[in-house]
């Protein structure tokens, strides 16, 4: 359960020395029952309480990692429902299944998709994260030499290894020693054996179980055995039944601190239609998942998946607002137009888009204004005429220009005439009031 | 320690909207829980998916979602049919695109003819959209809500500046009503506060907090919506209790990732998948943080996205 901060509070030295930068104890408390503070900020704090508050302050989802090196995933940690109220914090990381069915070629291909899958998008880079081996043969022979080809070929992705056959899964394990893989596969009749060789190992163990209650009974069992480090598998595969389980496992481990639910939850959401299977991961990807499992990953799916996680997980707090700068679209020349729009993140989304469809290589200016929209800037006063002169002057783009020429949006076609006396030799141009008549509008200009 | 759910009961329950006539009318919103937690409480309508066309031919549609539509969008009523009879739409937006003043400059007669027409080949529910230009809709949506005076259809949107004209004339010809604020809870439920002070009944209002796509500003619609339904539901606020519309279609289907060819971006994959997938994932997207009712063009993110509400409901 999480502690109040009055129950945090019973437990501390009561002593008001500050040490913690906070005036009192229980100011101290209280940041701490909000997760704003942790508790090695108090030097006194007695062994019993450290062990108490511990396992209460502890964060909800249990942060693991996952995979080793530059290319290891990051779960956990979750600490709301909703992305409004705080950022969500580990990405869900997309895996490939890699069936020990498949032939080493087909199994080659879906590698080397993995290895080449990372785009920048957004100047974050974003890939395919894991990869998953499944048993689906059964046969811990076929299964060990998948393991064999995917250890030589993909060492550096984090890899789940999937089968319920502790042999087949110490085998395998073997062959990816000191990565952090996960072991998938522990349920009510082999959970001792896997986690053993979760423990031997060092790996983190899939927990697979029909339902909440059991999922629940499971871990509680597994942790006993020494293991720490899972992630949780209610079984549930239609779309319905993982928003309901996902949904539940969440408020468990973040309105409750629910011990044996606070893990980051797998997803197994294979689908043979490619674009039902994206739309499906995006349901995941809103709601809760730390590892998706998909079929295929084609260039067009991943790009639109990466696109949905980067969206759902952008901080909430941080305002609407882009960079105050002069942003080159395409690759302008001295002779190329010059646009200034505000700094509103989706009026810079959708002007900057726009012009790439036009394909003139265009320089926009893209000034700040607060995060308001060329409209409500203009009328906020954010959007002026001296301010923009201003902006323009001390941003020096002139030497990179051939001509004077800046071009204003249309709603604020009423300021040119001031622009143009306070910067002296520039002509001002008035551009479209709406975004979508910019190709138009730099195409006829080009021609 | 036993695991018991922790399952929330709402104070506040979204409006169910009918539209159209007859056995091919359609109800969605009515739940009382998040979206497809129907685990904890009643979600007696799924979300519908109205295919949309215009007036006027999708010439500035990107070429990959002109295709399916080839043989028939030069004409609306032809446009409607095929995708009342092939596609098995269960309704269809018709968006007046060529009544702005900057396109084709239709009129308001020329638009009440279409309408008309358009309602007369089809018997599923009709959507009219405007151009989204404020004062030519406000006369536009006016002569339109009277020729389809009675067939219960959906009129939009009314936006701040033009409210009062467009929900007159849709409170006088029986019609339902989108009400569209630019991404602000604030600012929508300010918006169904004013129309229904108009006398106009809030169970005959669809809220739309402004779409945007994935990858542009998907996340601020996602938390705007999220944060309408949670206001509907736990604090029974009736001003947020209509359903809400995502007009994905529009909005997808203008950006980069919806058009740029795979030669000019060779790891971005081909654009026809790119784009389809584009759609299909904005709008699943919405639906997940509450939109009941989406207005999309390719057919085969339609499909896509109904496959995946089947599942989910
Ligand atoms: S450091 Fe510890 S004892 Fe000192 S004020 Fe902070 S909580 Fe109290």
């Amino acid at each position: 359960m999480a502690l109040s901060g009055v129950e945090i509070f019973k437990m501390l030295p009561k002593t008001n020395c500050k040490k913690c930068g906070h005036p009192t104890c229980l100011a101290f408390a209280m940041k701490l029952a909000q997760r704003q503070a942790t508790l090695d900020s108090c030097p006194d704090v007695s062994e019993e309480a450290k062990k108490v508050l511990g396992e209460a302050s502890a964060p909800p989802v249990r942060p693991i990692t996952f995979g080793a090196g530059d290319l290891a995933v990051k779960m956990g940690e979750e600490t709301v429902l909703f992305r409004h109220d705080k950022k969500f914090v580990n990405p869900c990381a997309i895996a490939v299944e890699i069936k020990d069915t498949f032939s080493e070629a087909e199994a080659t291909k879906i590698i080397e998709q993995v290895l080449a899958s990372e785009i920048d998008r957004v100047g974050q880079k974003l890939r395919v994260d894991a990869i998953a081996l499944t048993n689906a043969s059964g046969d811990a022979g076929k299964f060990e030499a998948l393991a064999k080809i995917v250890a030589a070929k993909a060492s550096v992705v984090p890899t789940i290894i999937c089968t319920e056959n502790p042999q087949a899964a110490e085998a395998a394990a073997k062959l990816f020693a000191d990565k952090r893989a996960i072991i998938y596969g522990a349920n009510a009749s082999n959970a001792e054996a896997m986690a053993n060789i979760a423990k031997t190992n060092k790996m983190t163990l899939g927990v697979h179980a029909n339902g909440l209650e059991e999922l629940s009974a499971l871990t509680e069992k597994i942790k006993a055995l020494g293991v720490e480090d899972m992630v949780i598998d209610s079984g549930a595969r239609k779309a319905k039944d993982i928003i309901e389980h996902n949904t539940l496992i969440r408020r468990a481990a973040v309105k409750k601190n629910f011990k044996p639910l606070g893990y980051p939850v797998i997803n197994f959401m294979q689908r043979d239609d490619s674009l039902v299977e994206a739309l499906l991961a995006a349901v995941g990807i809103a709601k809760y998942s730390s590892i998706i499992v998909v079929n295929s990953v084609e260039k067009w799916k991943n790009l639109a998946l990466f696109t949905m996680r980067q969206n759902i997980y952008t901080d909430p707090q941080v305002p609407m607002q882009v960079e105050q700068k002069i942003y080159n679209i395409g690759e302008p020349k001295p002779e190329s137009p010059l646009m200034i729009t505000t700094n509103f993140s989706l009026t810079y989304f959708i002007v900057s888009g726009e012009i790439e469809n036009s394909k003139v290589a265009s320089r926009l200016a893209v000034m700040d204004s607060e995060g308001l929209s060329v409209l409500t800037a203009w009328a906020a006063g954010k959007f002026t005429a001296s301010k923009i002169a201003q902006f323009i002057t001390e941003s020096g783009i002139e030497k990179e220009m051939s001509h004077k020429e800046l071009i204003i949006p249309g709603y604020v076609a009423i300021l040119s005439g001031s622009i143009e006396d306070k910067l002296p030799g520039w002509k001002i141009t008035v551009g479209p009031r709406e975004a979508n008549a910019l190709p138009a509008f730099l195409k006829t200009r080009a021609a | 320690m036993a695991f018991t759910p922790t399952k929330e009961t709402y104070s506040g329950k979204v409006y169910p909207v009918t539209i159209g006539t007859g056995d091919k009318a359609v109800t969605f919103g009515g739940e009382n829980v998040l979206p497809f937690n129907s685990f904890e409480g009643a979600a007696p309508n799924a979300p519908v998916i109205a295919y949309e066309i215009q007036d006027v031919p999708p010439t500035d549609w990107p070429e990959n979602v002109q295709k399916p539509f080839a043989a028939v969008s030069d004409d609306p009523v032809k446009w409607a049919k095929y995708c009342q009879d092939e596609l098995k739409a269960k309704a269809i937006a018709l968006r007046l695109v060529g009544t702005h003043p900057d396109r084709e400059n239709r009129t308001p007669e020329e638009a009440s003819k279409t309408v008309k027409d358009v309602l007369a080949a089809i018997n599923i529910p009709l959507i009219i959209l405007g151009s989204n230009h404020a004062e030519k809709d406000s006369q536009v949506l006016i002569a339109v809500a009277e020729a389809a005076k009675d067939k219960n259809c959906i009129i939009g949107k009314a936006q701040e500046a033009n409210y009062k004209t467009i929900a007159a004339a849709a409170m006088a010809n029986n019609h339902k009503l989108i009400a569209m604020s630019e991404l602000d809870i604030n600012l929508s439920k300010q918006l169904n506060i004013l129309i229904t002070q108009m006398g106009f009944e809030k169970e005959r209002l669809i809220t739309d907090p402004m779409c945007s796509a994935l990858g542009y500003g998907l996340e601020y619609t996602y938390s705007v919506m999220e944060r309408i339904r949670l206001a509907a539901l736990t604090q029974n606020d009736m001003t947020m209790q209509p359903p809400m519309l995502g007009d994905v279609g529009m909005y997808v289907w203008k950006i980069k990732e919806t058009q740029a060819p795979e030669s000019d971006l060779p790891h971005w994959g081909p654009a026809e998948e790119r784009g389809i997938a584009w759609e299909a994932v904005t709008a699943t997207a919405l639906l997940i943080a509450g939109a009941e009712l989406l207005i999309m063009r390719h057919p085969k993110a339609v499909e896509a996205v109904e496959k995946t509400i089947e599942e989910l409901i």
